[in-house]
């Protein structure tokens, strides 16, 4: 981390301690996607971070942008995956993929903030098996009629615009898999039931419905059948944000349990006092700071390597796996106070879960990661 | 227009540290934050800059540490930043200190200058009317609102305890503002990020040649000869009982001195 760097932090912790802490529970208990934080992000110019000023965005790095998915997440999961979708997921392939024309039309709004973006590959029967797309492109004249449905899409409803994939060749398996920029108001294009989950409460995660939607030919991204590949690397970078999201919501549980274990009294002493409190601070610390290392190195490496897959996948690995453990034994820490809704601890629990499902689960990211060992 | 915006970075506690022999603060060491009066000028000269345009230059005297604030200043869209700064300034009083900021400030020629009413360190609320003296210019000190602004003058609403005032002014004038004026933006990414590739513009005693009896601790009058914390004595008398029987309690404790 340079100056620079640093500078960004301290706005991002003026940011969050001013805007995001203070509803995060709300957020949370009432699901409801915080708009007016999305404002203010779009004020703070933090929307299109690492993507160049002539785009739009900052001309800022990687690693800007993970401080700020780390700092938001301290205080709130769901304000933490929507910059992460929309920067990784949402305006990324088109950065890297798309044609300058697409950049001007999709990427500036995106990262001036004027549009929120979204991802969707998922469907109901291919999640990890992503070949199995049933979602279909068909070429017509002059444009493609798009036809099936995606689910568990971050950011939809809200989002206006929506990398999507689909198959424009049955036959081809992966490689008949291509990627398409798509329009909330394309006629054709709804918006389905949004999920009850368990965590990241505040997050719209929806279903999404095309019905021979007409997408004009310019809004294919990339060549035919070279979705998978743009999936792929668009997925990479996205589990840097996620890693981050799950450092920072590590990190804000330490923050609030050694606050708690400070204050809190048994035995006419702080639980601060007993060695089991201690040990358990830190081994948390260790295990974040560990984290914490692998997610920044995961960033530079994605400014600095061609390929960066294993470094992201280790990066996820680890931070989501820590997240969880971190924030498991800070409700231990808190005792019975943990377990209810009056204090964070338990969001927390329940928001890192996800990071060791979504984006890849730990087990794709092991396979990620023992493919480069054994190549 | 050219806006000039006098700020100090002050600690960040109530609890200061005093130099014994010298009388004033140690800053070394002490959490620095923008002083918040001053926060309220900075917002209110960067909305001018918005809906009028103009030119906004911030200047700070202090030690070389006060260029972190003014990268702060960078990261919210501040057009120029003057660091005064020289061991030669260093233990000045409000009048050594309005002699060396005025002196800075003739060189910037400025429209209109902000400052905050007053610093949380030495409460004094003195530096902005000096300075407005030394550079003989109108002010009005405890600015609660901007109502208009043009290019020749501006219109403001001066706070009084109990009543408030709407005046107009000329330019080149003064403002000193309460925090209560506005609420300082975030700094936003795209200008944080190019905050280190903007110069500090230093300005020592070398370019302001000063004399040395106008500055510093020798320029200064105001010579502290010793602080300390009074000690607060009261006695305390504990009521107890429901609120009717507290509050004759008050009242006949109370009626020897109500004439």
């Amino acid at each position: 981390m340079n100056e620079k760097h640093l500078l960004l932090k301290k706005l991002y912790q003026q940011f969050t301690a001013e805007i995001v802490r203070p509803i995060a529970g709300y957020v949370d208990e009432e699901e409801v996607f915080p708009v007016e934080t999305v404002k203010e992000m779009v004020n703070a110019q933090m929307m299109g971070i690492p993507y160049p000023v002539k785009y739009g965005g900052s001309g800022a790095d990687t690693l800007a942008y993970v401080l700020a998915v780390e700092e938001l997440s301290k205080a709130c999961a769901t304000t933490g995956v929507i910059l992460s979708a929309h920067t990784s997921l949402g305006a990324h392939p088109i950065y890297a993929f798309g044609t300058e024309e697409q950049k001007q039309k999709y990427l500036v709004p995106l990262n001036k903030g004027e549009k929120l973006g979204a991802f969707a590959l998922t469907e109901p029967n291919a999640g990890t098996d992503a070949a199995g797309q049933k979602t279909t492109a068909i070429l017509k004249d002059g444009y493609y009629e798009i036809t099936g449905s995606k689910i568990f899409i971050t950011n939809a409803g809200y989002a206006d615009i929506y990398i999507i994939f689909a198959m424009t060749d049955i036959t081809k398996g992966t490689k008949g898999i291509t990627a398409f920029i798509l329009e909330k108001d394309m006629p054709g294009f709804t918006i389905g039931k949004k999920e009850k989950k368990l965590g990241i409460r505040g997050s719209s995660t929806c279903e999404l419905m095309f019905d021979r939607v007409k997408v004009p030919v310019e809004n294919r991204l990339g060549a035919e059948g070279k979705g998978f590949g743009i999936a792929m690397t668009t997925l990479d970078g996205g589990r840097i944000g996620i890693a981050a999201q799950a450092l920072g919501i590590a990190q804000g549980a330490l923050d609030e349990v050694v606050a708690y274990t400070k204050s809190r009294k048994q035995f006419n002493r702080s639980i601060s006092q007993f060695q089991n409190t201690q040990f358990k601070l830190a081994d948390m610390a260790t295990q974040i700071e560990a984290a914490r290392c692998l997610v920044y190195k995961a960033a530079v490496a994605k400014d600095t390597q061609k390929n960066f897959s294993t470094e992201a996948a280790m990066a996820k690995l680890f931070a989501s796996e820590t997240a969880m453990n971190v924030t498991t034994m800070a409700v231990q820490l808190y005792g019975g106070y943990g377990y209810t809704r009056e204090y964070p601890v338990e969001r927390m629990m329940r928001d890192a879960k996800i990071t060791e499902i979504y984006e890849g689960t730990s087990e794709v990211q092991r396979m990620v990661i023992s493919a480069s060992v054994l190549r | 227009m050219k806006i000039v915006v006098l700020m100090k970075q002050v600690p960040n506690t109530t609890e200061m540290l005093i130099d014994k022999e010298t009388g004033t603060l140690i800053r070394t060491g002490v959490d620095s934050i923008m002083n918040p009066d001053d926060t309220s000028a900075l917002e209110a000269a960067l909305k001018i800059k918005q809906s009028n345009g103009a030119e906004v230059i911030v200047i700070t005297m202090g030690p070389p540490q006060a260029a972190n604030m003014l990268r702060e200043c960078y990261g919210r869209g501040v057009d120029h930043a003057m660091l005064i700064s020289d061991p030669a300034f260093a233990g000045a009083d409000t009048w050594a200190t309005s002699n060396t900021l005025a002196a800075a400030i003739k060189r910037v020629q400025p429209d209109l200058i902000f400052a905050g009413r007053q610093a949380i360190d030495g409460d004094t609320a003195q530096v902005g009317p000096q300075v407005a003296e030394r550079l003989n210019i109108p002010q009005i000190t405890y600015v609660s609102k901007i109502v208009e602004v043009t290019s020749d003058f501006i219109v403001v609403k001066k706070h009084y305890e109990d009543f408030d005032e709407t005046l107009k002014v000329s330019f080149p004038c003064l403002l000193t503002t309460l925090e209560q004026l506005d609420h300082l933006r975030f700094m936003n990414v795209t200008s944080a990020w190019q905050a280190f590739d903007k110069p500090i513009e230093t300005v020592n005693n070398q370019v302001l040649m000063l004399d040395a009896k106008d500055i510093g601790l020798k320029g200064s009058p105001t010579q502290v000869r010793k602080t300390f914390t009074r000690p607060v004595s009261s006695e305390v008398k504990l009521i107890h009982g429901g609120s009717d029987e507290a509050v004759k309690a008050i009242l006949s404790t109370l009626a020897p001195y109500i004439q």
